[in-house]
């Protein structure tokens, strides 16, 4: 039987899941965390604390700024030392709250202990209300605030939830691992937001490399209706919401401004689903995450459960250190991740996972001439034509660009790392989106 | 009937029809124009920066023909005796009005600010500044790819290979501002010529605190306010940690400029100081 | 911030490992068995047309760039000039004359390639340009083919018509379809080994280089048309099969319609431009004064490639067909 895929472009890079098979560890508690106040699309959250405020773990520190912001909560106890501004993964200097680390004291509100609870009682509104005001916004990396998508517009009618667990991204394996150390609570997550959306089925979409989740998850949703575990075959960018979209039901999302909810799916990554169990049932805001610390040479490769706002360079440390070679450092995958400009960088809502490439994989090579080989736009999962963008934006015809549909582009990358003469595509392409 | 003349005919006759359709084309569809507009647009230097406003030499040569004086037109790329030439054409008195130039507000050099990271993507500060603050600490300053080199139409302004910084070349910049526009830190900002075409400013956009600027890049202003208290005009304004002088208030005095710590303040076309123990360098040390 | 020197490139931080000089060494690769069949059957003489060929194409593009464009990297190294000097020899008698070559090549290297800026910027086929440039300087020897078989000889070889320029007048002394596939029959050095340049294709698709649309709807269209023609009258028309096997149909349909600059950018643009190829193959060879119509079917639909590009766009992912 032939699996299911999307039908546009794609590619197939070499997956390098080194951490496929390492469970997930705790990280250590940094001595010092920093939690910057854009975590998220839209406005940066507003502090409510000031320098000498003591905290708790899971004391909210930044409010919501407008329907479209996340509030931000403390994931350690100690001392609001400053609120200064870090160089964050974007590589830009924005502002974020210094905490100084003492002891490890929870608020009260969060409930520590293991229970798994089932039933859900809790109305719609009050869920919605629950995951705004715990901060939660989408885990695989774009962090679109959560309770956003639970409000689709009145127009649309919603018939499918689609629990992204595809994890198409090489390397990455903290999604894999989520699923295989908490399977019951995801499942428990997926029923809520079944139950907020008014939908009556979900389909959790995960690709043929994890036959060891499929198999687990198949077993747990056996006695729950309305709940189908779809392997997909590998292929990326598999895990882009209009693919996946495309591959589990067969829509295709038109052109933006139009939404998935159009189509009547929302897409939902399964650490965003986790971590809505967590806030509904636990009352536990979103202030830890998995955090794949993997790359070439890095000699213990793992998965770490890490408190928010943890420097990256600790995380290293803890999978054996930066190897001599390092030459960047990666937050997320090598196919959407973001360069990191040094170790001080913190986690944040939206980093899946640390990559350490080497010299010889991080230069880019010699840009060539276009030889019009058409790999690009075969590659292109949008149907776009990435050679005519990437010159259209280098000669500063953005009308051009814009006429050939670059707003659709999902910088997923396959065109330039295709690139036989290895244009910088994907960097024009960019210039030309944020050139209205 | 012999060939030749039967080919002669043909010829002629479709020759005397189509001249005969394209007479009268050309008188139903002729456009008065008015004259001036293509004398005007001759002096013009045809390089359609868009420093005048309108859009490109024929926009701007058309607004000159049309307009009732000379308020407000001034190609910043001419020199004053063209826009004579011009005010003579339209028969307007000139008007006066003061010629600008670009002014490149970053000392970040190589020495300056040393480069933490590299970046390999392409030669171009828009693409750059798209998700990264650039190689150094400073995320303010000069990306150094010099996409206002390419900007500029009349090679005013070049890259400095030792600084990595570009330079205005004060003689041929004429203040169009294209090069501001196209810098995606803003760090150039089109300036009057005063007399004796003299300029101070803040030569920094560092808008950090000041030990962060600092540590960063050695003249950048860290927002010490030392200039706001010595200036007696009030033309400086201190703003998120970073000094403004007002071009309209600034009396030229140079106080600042010595009080200065970081010597992010530039003087141009000063002569030199008379008092030598004075000078920032010994003051500093 | 800690000085690390990190790179800060965006993303993708990782490349599938593809260059433009894999690309032109697996087509050199793919030339490689018409290369070997092109040396047993013309001998001599095809290796040293080859040699000279391909050395004037690289000494050509060397001085070009070095000394007319000032080009501080040269772009020998990518191997492109290399298949164009096979691909020139490929479609020249293995006895033409050493200073034609030379013309041809910089013909093919000066006009068809570097004046547009070098690799991908031509618009046309530069051996295909330079093999067009010599049918019209040197109509006589381009067009006097060597008996195979002939191991020693070179200019002096002993030539005689192609199936090709047989077709019409004496089709009964057409050679077999086995010598045509073998390519035991006169022609230029390349083309005539159908076998070898099939082996050649199927290396291209096994590396990705190429896809099948290009050569495979140029066969159809040939096939299908000729064959109309020939059920029409086969006194006058000479049947598919052999219009499949003779000629450059085989070289030019795999080697040159393919070539990645020259040609479409979607696979439907492919699919067109072959039907082109392949219509205009037939209408040059049945009704034109050229025996063999390739080369120009190929070089006038180089022409459109820009409009088939305009006309055949990717379909833009949730767009709505009307």
């Amino acid at each position: 039987m032939s699996l299911r895929t999307f039908s546009t472009g794609g590619i197939h890079p070499k997956s390098n899941k080194l951490t496929a098979s390492g469970a997930i560890e705790p990280a250590r508690l940094p001595s010092q965390a920093v939690f910057p106040l854009s975590q998220h699309i839209g406005a940066p959250a507003v502090p409510c604390v000031s320098k000498g405020d003591r905290v708790r773990v899971g004391t909210q520190i930044a409010k919501a700024d407008g329907p479209m912001s996340a509030s931000v909560h403390s994931s350690v106890s100690g001392t609001v030392s400053k609120i200064d501004s870090i160089v964050d993964a974007s590589g830009l200097r924005r502002p974020a709250v210094f905490i100084d680390v003492e002891g490890d004291e929870w608020e009260p509100s969060i409930d520590r202990s293991d229970n798994l609870v089932i039933n859900v009682t809790m109305s719609n509104e009050k869920i919605i209300e629950r995951i705004r005001e715990c901060g939660i916004v989408g885990m695989g990396g774009a962090c679109f605030p959560t309770h956003v998508k639970l409000c689709p517009p009145q127009e649309c009618r919603i018939d499918t939830l689609i629990v992204n667990a595809v994890e198409c991204e090489p390397y990455l394996t903290a999604d894999h691992r989520l699923i295989l150390e908490y399977p019951d609570q995801i499942i428990v997550g997926v029923r809520i937001l079944m139950k907020t959306l008014g939908v009556e089925r979900a389909v959790i979409g995960i690709e043929e490399n994890k036959p060891d989740a499929i198999e687990l998850l198949r077993t747990k949703t056996q006695m729950v209706s309305g709940i189908e575990v779809m392997p997909l075959a590998m292929k990326y960018p598999q895990g882009g919401e209009k693919q996946l979209i495309e591959a589990v039901t067969g829509r295709r999302v038109p052109p933006p401004p139009a939404l998935p909810a159009h189509v009547g799916c929302v897409v939902q990554n399964v650490g965003t689903v986790f971590a809505i169990y967590e806030a509904v049932v636990k009352n536990k805001p979103l202030i830890e995450r998995v955090v794949t610390v993997t790359g070439e040479g890095v000699s213990r490769p793992c998965n770490l459960k890490v408190r928010m706002g943890t420097p990256v360079g600790q995380l290293i440390e803890q999978a054996g250190g930066m190897p001599e070679n390092t030459a960047k450092i990666v937050s997320g995958g090598p196919m959407m991740g973001r360069p990191l400009l040094g170790t001080d960088v913190p986690v944040v809502k939206g980093t899946s996972g640390i990559l350490l490439l080497s010299e010889k994989t991080a230069a880019r090579k010699e840009e060539r001439n276009c030889i019009r080989c058409a790999k690009c736009v075969s590659v292109c999962p949008m149907g776009l034509e990435p050679y005519k963008l990437a010159t259209a934006a280098e000669l500063g015809r953005w009308e051009v660009a814009r006429e050939s549909w670059v707003m659709s582009c999902i910088e997923c990358g396959c065109c330039q790392s295709t690139c036989p003469s290895h244009r910088p595509l994907l960097d024009w392409i960019r210039l030309s989106k944020k050139k209205k | 009937m012999s060939p030749i003349f039967t080919s002669v005919l043909v010829l002629g006759i479709t020759g005397l029809v189509l001249g005969l359709v394209l007479f009268s084309v050309a008188r139903k569809f002729h456009v008065e124009e008015n004259p001036k507009v293509k004398q005007i647009e001759e002096l013009l230097p045809g390089a359609n920066c868009g420093g005048c406003g309108y859009p490109g030499c024929a926009g701007f040569a058309q607004a000159c023909a049309d307009s009732s004086s000379m308020e407000g037109l001034k190609c910043t790329a001419c020199k004053d005796e063209v826009m004579r030439r011009i005010a003579e054409i339209t028969g307007h008195e000139i008007a006066e009005s003061a010629s600008r130039v670009a002014v490149v507000r970053c000392s970040g050099s190589c020495a300056n600010r040393p480069s933490v990271n590299r970046y390999d993507g392409p030669r171009s500060c828009a693409v750059a500044a798209l998700q990264n603050g650039g190689e150094t600490g400073c995320s303010y300053g000069c990306l150094g790819s010099g996409d206002c080199v390419k900007a500029c139409s009349f090679n005013a302004i070049r890259m400095n290979p030792e600084t990595g910084l570009p330079e205005v070349d004060q003689e041929k910049c004429g203040g169009c501002g294209a090069c501001a526009r196209e810098c995606p830190k803003n760090i150039i900002e089109i300036r009057n010529r005063n007399k004796a075409d003299r300029r101070i400013y803040v030569s920094c956009m560092n808008r950090d605190r000041g030990p962060v600027a600092k540590a960063a890049c050695s003249v950048a202003c860290i927002g010490c306010g030392k200039c706001v208290s010595a200036c007696a005009f009030d033309a400086i304004t201190l703003e998120d940690n970073l000094a403004y002088i007002n071009p309209d208030k600034c009396r030229l005095c140079r106080k600042c400029e010595s009080e200065c710590p970081q010597h992010s303040i530039i003087a141009v076309n000063f002569p030199p100081r008379r008092d030598e123990s004075s000078s920032p360098i010994e003051q500093n040390s | 911030m800690m000085s690390q020197n990190l790179f800060i490139s965006t993303s993708p931080h990782i490349h599938c490992g593809d260059s433009v000089e894999r690309n032109m060494h697996l087509v050199i690769l793919a030339l490689v068995p018409a290369l070997a069949a092109s040396v047993l059957l013309f001998g001599i003489g095809a290796l040293i047309v080859t040699a000279t060929s391909v050395a004037s194409c690289l000494l050509f593009e060397w001085l070009i760039s070095k000394w007319l464009l000032k080009r501080e990297r040269c772009t020998i190294g990518d191997g492109s000039a290399i298949i164009t000097g096979i691909l020139l020899a490929f479609n020249l008698p293995s006895n033409i004359p050493l200073f034609q070559i030379v013309m041809g090549s910089l013909f093919a290297i000066g006009v068809g390639k570097m004046v547009f800026g070098g690799l991908g910027n031509n618009p046309f086929n530069p051996a295909l340009v330079g093999r067009v440039f010599m049918l019209i300087s040197f109509p006589s020897r381009m067009t006097s083919w060597p008996v195979p078989h002939q191991m020693l000889a070179y200019t002096d070889a002993v030539t005689a018509a192609t199936p090709l320029g047989l077709v019409g007048y004496q089709n009964d002394s057409l050679p077999s379809y086995m010598d045509m596939f073998l390519g035991n029959t006169g022609g230029s050095l390349g083309e005539t080994c159908a076998l070898a340049l099939l082996i050649g294709f199927v290396i291209l698709l096994a590396f990705r280089v190429i896809t099948w649309h290009i050569p495979v709807t140029i066969m159809l269209t040939v096939a299908v048309l000729t064959g109309a023609m020939w059920l029409v009258n086969p006194e006058v028309y000479a049947d598919p099969l052999t219009h499949l096997l003779s000629g450059g149909l085989m070289l030019g349909s795999i080697f040159m319609a393919t070539d990645y600059v020259t040609s479409p950018m979607t696979r439907k643009g492919m699919v067109w431009y072959g039907i082109g190829i392949g219509f205009l193959t037939v209408v040059i060879r049945l009704f034109g004064s050229y025996p063999e119509g390739m080369s120009f079917a190929i070089l006038i639909m180089n022409a459109i490639v820009p409009l088939i590009n305009n006309w055949c766009r990717p379909k833009h992912f949730g767009e709505v067909v009307k």
